[in-house]
């Protein structure tokens, strides 16, 4: 089926339409990343946008179960070319078979490269996948409360053997869940706004997420009381961003996001450089970081911020994905870390 | 701060061009920080051996000794191992264990001593893979038979044998049973005191990544690839597609952390390869080995990516942080990051098997591959497509399908497309060959497109406009017009690193379908002139012609033009994007070329300087309407075609050996017996085997074109007058206008038959009557001027007694012009470029002939890596590559170069086979010589009886098939003997099979083999005049001590050429 997409600048581009047929509205992004779209598909940070890859063979390994949230969050896939014929034993499933059944349409036959150039030059834009002649009006993401839309429904407890750690599920990828896991933590999964002071636990982590870190005043609130404790507090992604705001810090919106699995990133003490996996578009600004408070790791490239942590040694947070999942494992470490802090 | 830099030396098969793009990329590194830099690198024909780069240069064997004494002379403070292959790698490691590095204080940089032997010596390196919980293959190291064979029954057949420090799995194989392993270990053993026996992982997938570390342990993986090979076929023999295609985010990142966790273990700084297995079903892999230094993956990856890997590498050698590198692509972000690719690099090897008399045609977990092309394309079917019309060989015709994809030879892949042609399945195709099922959906597709051949989704699916053609039944022009039409253009795209993240300045750009929009203005660079690459090394176009392009661009360069580079090669220095103002990674065809001129409008295109492969292009792009630069297409048209250049000689009165083209036996026969056996034959359709013979009577004639060709009038043979006992000299010039400019004459040791690209070549020619040398010239500058030739060219002579004629002439650069230049130190290429732009160029003065010292080219054979290959020189080209060595007199230079291909001093013990009665005669002086200097002489019965009869003594040996002692095969098993002269009975005759026997077990062995009489003559000769000590360690430039000719400098110029080129 022919489709377009639509930039909220004017640039139609048109490609074919697999998966379903229907027409979305979002946000569009591009992730350089050249493996891991099932991952990122159903990451709850993709939440409301539309999905370019720049790898432009996508669907190749078909569909494993490499899932971090039961569906595919993103609105609708934009590839250079989709793999109808998959190979690989761990696939269940092609990709446009699957993506069909979850209802995201997927655009392919597009110039992903000339699009991300426009994307980078006029920063992420608003955009619509047209199916055929079935036009809709564009739609803002941000708009809405995104993070209420993904977090979980309700209190969930994974019993562990070791410490409690209260996981504040701002649209949460599994990875984390399973990091924690992993490493015998019991871990509360609580929804965003979930007042989890008054739960028995020993340390706090806040999750990555979609959108504005600004529209998560309640999550903010309970962290601002949560900073107060002894307890270790980390943040990962949205989380980095919403325990600096929770400091008292601000955070602005990057032109066009970092969205990939290469992004180099400076550990202060160390000098050395990780490889990370990230997805966000919004960043701290370290300037407005309250005393206490330093900058732990910066992006290599753009210098913007990656990490914080405060001087009392509880409290850390990086914007870039320690769990990976898609991408490399470099600073897996970091789990262990954090496991360490806590009594 | 002084560093040493170990080359590689000849080019040869597991060992090529990619080692004089990292040396080059790492002396550009080390001169940027103001390091002084010493090169020894026998391999004249390199970029990296060129004025300009290094400080000090010296062709030298790249063996202990002479390393050991150019350490003495020159007092590095630093050596580096890692840019000059597995023969740098090994010759500084026995530097360091005789206690050379520790005398002299000479420290290693980058990746430690005890690193490179961690990788090298199997036992280590399993037991550091242990330490960190890292999976390796079940395997064990026997250093005898029955440690092999006890092995062998512990891990179960089959099992793989490897040979330990071995240049690209040489000897390396399976074995199914205990007598093939028997057989493998026993040749094994005789190059290396170590054999692996290893888990075979059939069916597995193969994987590479690799790895950037520095000493801080900041550590990344630069790219990962994947064979489409799978386990069993050497990475070197396997299609390689970049990034990995198959595997998912969880297999990719398991092997990247393995990947980092294992180069941290081991310590490497710098740069290094690890190979995995990884079993596609149940996702278990074993890392297969790591090298510890630059190699051919890495240039690969290097080209896939953007990302400079041989440079970082160095910067990090001397102590450098990966994040205080830029990433030079960039220019704004750091090279501490992984590349991003938004686009499929595929490569794909080239063989030359055919050109091997006896060579076995299998491929295997040994490397027979001679050269490779990488294409870049956003659709695998577009790169894969592109790689295959690269590599300039065409799908044979199959018989028996499922064994052509059970039982892997080069021809495979197109086995593969032929098997869906014929309507195999998939499944059915995977089952038989092992490849991925991925790929062979996308070679489906490829054959379904072939059926439908919708325009726009066949271009972007990689195929040409006159593969399209052939199957409408129509021309390439006509598709053109069509697609053109229609708006299928391709569009231009940049490699970047970073997958459009950032902006990106890059130069580096490829050509696809797959995209509607260009990351590079049309038309935007002005004043630019597009030069042609040489395409893929294969015998007889390799480094040589890279040079060639790379020193025409950076002439065009200096004089102030804008230079576009088109070449496919990833073991090149000029598809370094750094070399040119844009570099298209891509076909090297008339479709390309026409598109970038329609695109760039240069103000013309060189041909001239990439060898016969643009050159072929020549004629049909001034068709077109594209603008040659240099000689024109319709005298490289009267020089390429026989009967037009045979009657311009003619019409001059020059001499040529008589020929005719033929189309029937009896007529061939008719000529034979009119000019007088013997008589060259070349066929123009071949069957198989080697394409050219001589033959020495009727019956010989008629197996030969029996064998080699069907004769027909579509597909006659050119028969030519053979002479024997000629010398055969080459002429290498350049020319302005039709008068010469620069010239230089080179004799060959050998006399004329051996192909002049196995020859050796000696500059000023010491044997040479002076007025055959003057003649030369003289019908030089005839032809020069009746060709009105405006560039460079080559002609070969033969000369007898004074008489001179001429056997063939190419108005193009040629394989010995960096040979040439770097003699005389005049850069003819400099000239040539000058030329070409209709620049004023100085003059060269003074003859060659006033050179006080002396340069040889000798050849460098790789028979040892082809199975089953006759070692034997002839009319057909075999040699891998070549090196050249200068020395005060020709013996000097002559044993230089003899060292750097292989031959070993002293020579104790000799075999000696004389062959005919006239070869047995012109060698006995030179046998009584070697007696005299106290070797000991071997020989087969009538060379025995022979010298015998003359008073020399030698010890007789029964022949390979006679089943008594002492017995040659035995003699030279044991290493009896260190040098061994073979000299065939007939230049044509099939050779007979003791002879045979005697030359494959030399190869086999490693020993030294000399096949040739006037070679053999020379030896001893020079044997006799000087010994190892008396070879002087000088520079180049200690022999050279001024340029011949000064560059041609920007100042002189007067009117340069502006004007566009107007494409029809």
């Amino acid at each position: 089926m022919k489709a377009q997409l639509v930039l909220e600048d004017g640039t139609a581009i048109a490609g074919q339409l697999h998966g379903a047929p229907v027409s979305v509205a979002g946000e569009v992004v591009f992730n350089t990343g050249m493996v891991g779209y099932t991952e990122s598909l159903t990451d709850p940070s993709y939440r409301g946008q539309i999905l370019v890859l720049t790898y432009p063979l996508v669907g190749n390994y078909g569909v494993p179960r490499a899932f971090e949230s039961p569906r595919i969050q993103a609105s609708a896939l934009v590839v250079s070319e989709l793999a109808l014929e998959y190979s690989h034993a761990s696939a269940e499933k092609s990709l446009p078979q699957w993506l069909a059944e979850e209802g995201i349409p997927c655009l392919s036959g597009v110039d992903t490269r000339a699009l991300t150039k426009r994307l980078r030059s006029r920063g992420s834009m608003l955009g619509k996948v047209v199916a055929g002649n079935a036009d809709i009006a564009f739609l803002d993401p941000n708009q809405f409360n995104l993070v209420q839309q993904v977090s979980s429904g309700g209190r969930e407890v994974y019993p562990g053997t070791g410490s409690t750690v209260v996981v504040v599920d701002c649209g949460a990828k599994g990875s984390i869940i399973d990091e924690l896991r992993a490493r015998d933590l019991t871990v509360i999964r609580v929804p965003w706004d979930y007042d989890f002071l008054a739960e028995e636990f020993d340390a706090v982590m806040v999750t990555n997420g979609p959108g504005d870190p600004t529209a998560c005043g309640a999550t903010i609130s309970n962290l601002r009381k949560a900073l107060q404790l002894e307890k270790p507090v980390m943040g990962i992604c949205l989380g980095h961003q919403l325990l600096a705001l929770a400091a008292g810090a601000s955070t602005y919106k990057l032109k066009f996001g970092h969205r990939g699995h290469n992004q180099p990133c400076i550990e202060k003490d160390s000098g050395r450089c990780f490889i990370t996996s990230q997805n966000h578009g919004y960043a701290v600004d370290e300037r407005t970081l309250p005393a206490g408070w330093e900058a732990w790791f910066t992006n290599a490239n753009d210098g913007s911020n990656e990490g914080l942590r405060h001087r009392s040694g509880r409290f850390l947070s990086v914007q870039f994905h320690p769990e990976a999942a898609p991408g490399p494992l470099d600073c897996g470490y970091l789990f262990d870390r954090f496991a360490d802090m806590i009594p | 701060m002084k560093v040493l830099i170990l080359g590689s030396g000849a080019l040869k098969i597991g060992e090529a061009g990619e080692f004089d793009y990292s040396g080059s990329q790492a002396i550009k590194a080390f001169k940027e920080e103001g390091v002084t830099t010493v090169l020894v690198n026998p391999n004249i024909a390199t970029i990296q051996t060129s004025e300009a780069l290094a400080d000090q240069i010296y062709f030298l064997p790249v063996t202990p000794e002479f390393v050991a004494k150019v350490i003495e002379r020159e007092r590095p403070d630093a050596i580096a191992l890692g840019f000059g292959g597995q023969t740098a790698l090994n010759c500084g490691l026995q530097l360091d264990r005789d206690g050379t590095l520790a005398k002299y204080n000479v420290k290693v940089l980058g990746t430690p001593i005890a690193t490179i032997e961690a990788t090298e010596d199997r036992k280590i390196f399993c037991d550091k893979l242990a330490e960190i919980g890292v999976d390796f293959p079940r395997s064990g190291a026997a250093h005898t038979l029955d440690e092999a064979i006890e092995l062998g029954r512990k891990i179960g057949y089959p099992v793989m044998a490897r040979v330990a420090y071995a240049l690209g799995g040489l000897g390396s194989g399976l074995c199914a049973d205990e007598a093939q392993l028997r057989q493998r270990v026993v040749k094994g053993l005789a190059h290396s005191p170590q054999v692996l026996i290893e888990e075979y992982l059939v069916g597995w997938k193969e994987l590479e990544y690799e790895v950037v570390r520095d000493r801080f342990d900041n550590c990344i993986v630069v790219c990962n690839m994947e064979n489409l090979d799978p386990m069993g076929i050497h990475t070197g023999e396997s299609i390689v597609v970049a990034p990995s295609q198959t595997l998912t985010n969880r297999e990719y990142h398991l092997l990247r952390e393995i990947a980092i966790r294992t180069v941290r273990h081991l310590g490497v700084v710098g740069e290094c390869n690890i190979q995995y297995a990884l079993d596609p079903k149940s996702g278990a892999y074993r890392v297969i080995e790591v090298n510890a230094r630059l190699s051919r993956s890495s240039a690969l990856a290097s080209k896939a990516t953007g990302y400079p890997l041989a440079f970082v590498a160095a910067k990090l050698g001397l102590g450098h942080a990966l994040t205080e590198l830029p990433n030079a692509i960039t220019g704004a972000t750091k090279a501490c990051f992984e590349p991003a690719l938004d686009y499929v690099v595929v490569k794909a090897p080239r063989w030359d098997l055919q050109k091997f008399r006896g060579a076995l045609p299998g491929i295997g977990s040994s490397m027979k591959s001679v050269g490779e092309v990488m294409a870049i394309g956003r659709s695998f079917e577009e790169a894969l497509q592109k790689a295959l019309r690269m590599l300039g060989t065409t799908a044979p015709a199959f018989g028996d399908i499922e064994s052509a994809l059970r039982e892997p030879t080069p021809e495979r892949i197109h086995g593969v497309l032929e098997a869906l042609r014929r309507g195999l399945s998939v499944d059915q195709i995977h089952a038989l060959s092992h490849i991925d099922r991925w790929f062979l959906q996308r070679l489906a597709r490829i054959v379904s497109i072939e059926r439908t051949l919708d325009l726009g989704e066949a271009k972007r699916a990689g195929f040409s406009d006159a593969q399209i053609a052939k199957l409408r039944g129509t021309t390439p022009e006509q598709v053109r017009a069509e697609r053109e039409a229609a708006g299928i253009v391709p569009c231009v795209k940049q490699i970047d690193t970073l997958a459009g993240e950032y902006p990106a300045q890059t130069n580096y750009l490829y050509l696809t379908y797959n995209g509607t929009e260009d990351d590079v203005e049309a038309g935007s660079l002005e004043n630019a002139v597009l030069v042609l690459g040489s395409g893929a090394y294969r015998i007889g176009s390799s480094v040589e012609f890279d040079w060639c392009a790379v020193n025409t661009v950076q002439s065009l360069r200096r004089m102030g033009y804008r230079t576009i580079m088109l070449n496919h090669n990833p073991e090149t220095v000029s598809t370094d994007y750094n070399e040119c103002d844009r570099l298209y990674f891509d076909e090297i065809s008339l479709e390309t070329v026409l598109d970038l001129c329609r695109r760039e409008r240069p103000l013309g295109v060189v041909v001239s300087v990439g060898g016969q492969l643009p050159n072929n292009l020549a004629l049909e792009l001034a068709a077109a309407g594209v603008t040659l630069l240099g000689t024109p297409a319709a005298s490289i048209d009267a020089a390429e075609d026989r009967h037009k250049f045979s009657q311009l000689l003619d019409r001059l009165g020059i001499a040529q050996p008589a020929w005719k083209e033929l189309r029937s036996t009896e007529d061939s026969l008719s000529f034979a017996k009119s000019v007088g056996y013997p008589v060259l034959v070349r066929p123009s359709y071949v069957l198989s085997g080697a394409a050219m013979g001589v033959a020495s009577n009727d019956a010989e004639l008629v197996r030969f074109l029996n064998k080699a060709t069907i004769l027909s009038p579509r597909h006659p043979v050119v028969i030519s007058k053979f002479l024997e006992n000629a010398r055969e000299l080459e002429m290498d010039a350049v020319a302005r206008d039709g008068v010469l400019v620069a010239s230089a004459v080179s004799e060959h040791v050998e006399n004329a038959g051996v192909h002049s690209g196995d020859a050796t070549l000696v500059l000023p020619p010491q044997r040479t009557y002076l007025e055959t040398v003057r003649r030369i010239r003289r019908i030089s500058a005839r032809i020069a001027a009746a060709l009105r030739i405006n560039g460079p060219f080559n002609i070969q002579f033969l000369a007898k007694n004074n008489e001179v004629s001429v056997i063939e002439c190419n108005l193009r650069a040629s394989r010995s012009f960096p040979f040439v230049s770097k003699v005389l130190r005049t850069n003819f290429i400099d000239i040539a470029a000058g030329v070409m732009m209709g620049r004023p160029v100085p003059v060269q003065n003074g003859s060659a002939t006033d050179l006080d010292y002396v340069g040889v080219k000798a050849p460098q054979f790789s028979f040892t890596r082809l199975e089953g290959a006759d070692p034997v020189l002839g009319v057909e080209m075999a040699s891998t590559g070549e090196v050249g060595c200068l020395g005060d007199d020709f013996e000097e230079a002559f044993l230089k170069a003899l060292l750097s291909v292989g031959f070993r001093l002293p020579v104790r013990n000799v075999l000696l086979s004389t062959g005919p009665i006239e070869g047995k005669a012109a060698f006995l002086e030179s046998a009584r010589a070697l007696r005299e200097m106290g070797v000991g002489l071997y020989a087969t019965h009538g060379t025995a009886a022979f010298l015998k009869a003359n008073g020399i003594e030698s010890q007789e040996l029964y022949w390979p098939n006679e089943p008594q002692a002492p017995n040659t095969l035995e003699i030279l098993g044991s290493r009896g003997v260190d040098l061994v002269i073979n000299i065939p009975k007939s230049s044509g005759e099939e050779e007979l099979e003791n002879d045979y026997r005697i030359r494959r077990k030399a190869a086999d062995l490693g020993i030294p083999l000399i096949t040739n009489i006037q070679l053999a003559q020379r030896l001893v000769e020079a044997l006799s005049k000087k010994g190892l000590a008396e070879l002087q360690i000088k520079s180049w430039h200690e022999y050279a001590a001024s340029p011949g000719i000064v560059p041609s400098d920007p100042r002189l110029s007067t009117a340069p050429r502006t004007t566009r080129a107007k494409v029809a």
